[in-house]
């Protein structure tokens, strides 16, 4: 038990959409170095979750705090000032710039130096650059045009530029999506190695249950809004009502279900 | 009291033809995705053609039946126009289809003088509502009522055609979803082509049905898409309600605005304006814009500095154009002169255009508004030119901070239509004002200090800064904000999340570029002497997106290539033929169509094709390819 907060607390998030209660009470903490999944089925709700965390989207009640600073309800761009970084499930990348510059770009905001006009952007933090791209094993292409990159190398991309504020947080959304299998386990190996090295706490949402058991230290398991499971991967595994959320027994809409337990 | 009424209701009456033609306009941008800005044009010619119309049938039916023939035939215009040019750029960028349907507005403006003469035509008075009814000592045309009632008639028959037949259902979907309509097996090539049609009608009814109220001229068209423009920005592009709320709104407006502010009545609708767009963006009854189609650019060149070879012959070509006043006559420096001073107010225009995404449609009130410091501190406070010169261009960056904070609210073609909107504002104070601006007559004796008064020396002039400022505005391209400020053209999503305020970013490009137009602009009024509301009008604006399109949009310095070649073209144009709005029409229409990568993206294409065949190189290590530029 220690004093310091926790890098990510989530206390009580919940969200409706009219009548529907996207996100219902959702509570969990994150550690440094911790690698989080949050996984469930489709409509469970892990999106909308995801999108209070970076900003995108703002909770009806519920706080969420970053290393005990109230984080809730700040602009997207606010909150990766504060060191969180994001990658998104449909890759977002400046697609007329150089791989290198795409990477720039987020050390030029890093650095404060959006306002400035007359400096030279090509050569700003070159090194730097050079470096996250090597790390994410995209060094070989910071001159290719990123409107060029496969679907793939999108996303190891995405995580470069992720890296650049130095993040003590990363929040991934589906980061495999789309990619091919032996892809997938690359680039999460790679994001896990990352984040102990750096001490980097990674909250990431997962369809791929081999990607989940896999690299995730803890996984919390969402059903319909409320947070049904959390633990090691291998509790969850033998959790009675995530077996029953994922392979189905017959009352995964009876509303008394799993919900009330 | 019952001049207040017959005041409203005269509002009420001027509603009827600008809710049609911008029902029209939001039910073909629902469908077609496409601003049209000729819908001003076809508003026109049914007011023209209704005018030939009702002067040669006679009778009541004579009349009524040639406002609806009028009509029809104006909407099968639209057809032909929808099936030979809008077809071909259904999935152009939207900046070529804003620029394409204005092409065709110059065009229509020019055919309708060789056709119906450059006089206003007065029409005839509506058979069954000649007179005026009396109102408490207050005199109410009865065909001001007539239109009171026409637009709720009209408002419930969309209603009906939209919500009880199949055509209508197929509208609503395709305004969801065209896409989806057309995979469930719907002709969309028929459906587009009917929903324009139907738009184009309900214009021209527009049109043809002012004529008992005003005289047909042919500015007509330009007059009506501002206020249009104005009306869905405040109601929402695409819902027929908020066009009929917004024109009545509008309408009102300006009919009291005419009260409070006798002189600069537009004011009234600006603020209205102002307040609907800090509260809802996307107007009274619009929906949010789902995230903005990205239109996938013609190329993915990535830009890069000049080499130090490029830089050279720059440089070379600077110092030939340096030693023109050596050998050339007055005529030519004073071309030469002007040619520099468009090269200033296209560079900067492509600046916010190319390198910021944000297309404005009425830069020149920025260029303008240089002029006019440059003539008030010249002339009122009688200060040297130096001084004027660097003050002058302040008036441009101010009316550009407090434009484009709001314009950079919105993007794509919102952002065109209030920057069209904003310059057209700022037109009508210049030509409304006249105790201060001298409104029509300009305000005229803005010469040079003797330093730079011979044609010689202002060619230098001119030509050193329009040097400066494209070499500075390369350089902010390549700076820290230039980096940032495409990141924010590339991806809204990705650039929030890497820290980075779009709008301010946004605003502070729309700031340089206004303050660099008006720089040109301030020049601009001490080569001719005097400055005048054309200075700040539409034609001057959609001049800077043609150079900006000629050159290539996607270059980084196309448009000094497209400055010099267009302006060149226009001087001798105008001085061959009387018809330089047709010719120029159709020249924007025929780039659009088939020329979009503009001069210098051609160039750039062709050299990047011929160094493509020539080394058999693997393409894995083939570096971004390079510009000729």
């Amino acid at each position: 038990m220690s004093v310091a907060p926790p890098l990510l607390a989530v206390e009580g998030l919940s969200k409706s959409y009219g009548g529907i209660h996207a996100v219902r009470g959702v509570s969990f903490s994150l550690r440094s170095g911790e690698i989080l999944a949050l996984i469930g089925p489709n409509g469970a709700g892990k999106s909308t979750c995801f999108d209070m965390l970076n900003g995108q989207n703002k909770p009806d009640t519920g706080h969420v705090r970053l290393l005990g600073e109230e984080i809730t309800g700040k602009k997207p761009r606010e909150i990766w000032r504060l060191g969180v970084g994001r990658t998104f499930q449909i890759t977002a990348t400046f697609a007329t710039m150089t791989v290198r510059e795409n990477v720039q770009v987020a050390l030029i905001s890093h650095g404060k130096q959006l306002f400035n006009l007359f400096g030279s952007a090509p050569n700003f933090d070159r090194g730097e650059a050079g470096r996250l791209l090597e790390l994410v094993g995209m060094g070989g292409y910071a001159d290719r045009p990123c409107g060029e990159l496969a679907y793939g190398d999108l996303k190891r991309l995405e995580l470069a530029v992720a890296l650049a504020n130095e993040p003590k947080l990363l929040l991934m959304d589906e980061p495999t999506a789309g990619m091919a299998p032996r892809e997938r386990v690359e680039l999460m190996r790679l994001t896990a190695q990352i984040a102990r090295e750096k001490s980097i706490g990674v909250l990431f949402t997962e369809h791929d249950m081999d990607v989940v058991f896999e690299h995730a230290d803890r996984i919390i398991v969402l059903n319909r809004g409320t947070l049904i499971a959390e633990g090691s991967p291998a509790e969850v595994r033998s959790n009675p009502q995530v077996q029953a959320v994922y392979l189905g027994d017959g009352l995964l809409y009876d509303a008394g279900h799993g919900a009330s337990a | 009291m019952a001049f207040y009424v017959v005041q409203f209701l005269t509002g009420l009456a001027s509603a009827a033809s600008l809710f049609l033609v911008a029902s029209g306009l939001s039910i073909i941008f629902g469908v077609t995705r496409i601003v049209n800005f000729a819908h001003g044009a076809f508003y026109m010619i049914g007011a023209y053609i209704a005018f030939t119309l009702t002067e040669r049938l006679s009778g009541a039916c004579g009349f009524w039946g040639a406002i609806v023939i009028a009509a029809f035939a104006v909407a099968l215009i639209g057809v032909i126009v929808e099936m030979v040019l809008l077809r071909r750029i259904y999935h152009a960028p939207e900046l070529f289809q804003l620029l394409a349907t204005f092409g065709l507005t110059l065009m229509v403006e020019d055919l309708v003088v060789l056709i119906w003469g450059p006089d206003d035509l007065v029409g005839r008075r509506a058979p069954g509502f000649k007179g005026a009814i009396d109102f408490f000592g207050q005199n109410i045309p009865s065909y001001d009522l007539f239109l009171i009632v026409l637009s709720p008639v009209v408002l419930g028959i969309l209603w009906l055609l939209f919500q009880r037949t199949r055509w209508g259902v197929l509208v609503r979907a395709a305004t969801q979803d065209r896409d989806m309509v057309a995979a469930l097996g719907v002709n969309q090539k028929w459906l587009f082509t009917s929903v324009f049609a139907v738009g184009v009608f309900l214009a021209a009814l527009g049109g043809a049905l002012q004529i008992p109220r005003d005289a047909v001229h042919h500015a007509m068209d330009l007059r009506i898409i501002v206020e249009v423009f104005v009306v869905v920005v405040i109601g929402g592009l695409g819902s027929i309600v908020g066009a009929f709320v917004a024109a009545v709104l509008v309408s009102e407006l300006n009919a009291f605005g005419i009260l409070i502010f006798p002189k600069i009545s537009i004011i009234l609708v600006f603020l209205v304006m102002a307040v609907v767009l800090i509260v809802r963006p996307w107007g009274l009854f619009g929906k949010p814009e789902a995230a903005a189609r990205k239109t996938p650019g013609l190329t993915v060149n990535p830009w890069r500095p000049l080499t130090s070879n490029e830089r050279l012959a720059a440089l070379a070509a600077l110092v030939i154009a340096a030693t023109l006043p050596l050998f050339a006559g007055n005529y030519v420096l004073t071309v030469g002169s002007e040619i520099a001073i468009f090269v200033i107010f296209a560079v900067s225009l492509h600046f916010l255009m190319s390198v910021g995404g944000l297309a404005s449609f009425g830069h020149a009130a920025y260029f303008g508004l240089g002029a006019y410091g440059v003539a008030f501190l010249a002339k009122i406070a009688g200060l040297p030119m130096i001084v004027c010169l660097l003050l002058g261009p302040l008036l441009g960056c101010m009316g550009a901070a407090v434009f484009g904070f709001f314009a950079v609210q919105l993007s794509g073609v919102y952002f065109a239509m209030l920057t069209l909107a904003f310059a057209q504002i700022v037109w009508s104070i210049a030509f409304q004002w006249v105790s201060v601006t001298g409104g029509d007559n300009g305000i005229l004796g803005v010469w040079p200090s003797s330093w730079a008064a011979s044609p010689g020396h202002f060619y230098w002039l001119a030509l050193g800064v329009a040097a400066l400022v494209t070499v500075a505005l390369r350089a902010m391209v390549f700076s820290p904000f230039g980096y940032a400020l495409r990141a924010t053209r590339d991806s809204p999503l990705r650039s929030e999340a890497v820290g980075i305020n779009a709008k301010r970013i946004q605003w502070t490009a729309f700031v340089i570029a206004g303050t660099t137009a008006g720089i040109g602009g301030a020049l601009f009024a001490y080569l001719k002497g005097s400055v005048f509301p054309d200075n700040l009008g539409i034609s001057l604006s959609v001049d800077a997106l043609v150079m900006v399109l000629l050159g290539g949009v996607e270059t980084v310095s196309g448009a000094v290539i497209g400055a010099i070649v267009y302006k060149a073209l226009n001087i001798w144009l105008v001085s061959q033929t009387d018809l330089s709005k047709l010719v120029l029409g159709g020249f924007i229409v025929l780039i659009v169509v088939v020329f979009p990568k503009g001069i210098v993206g051609t160039l750039e294409m062709l050299a990047q094709r011929r160094r493509k065949t020539s080394p058999p190189g693997s393409p894995l290590l083939a570096k971004p390819i390079e510009s000729v530029e």
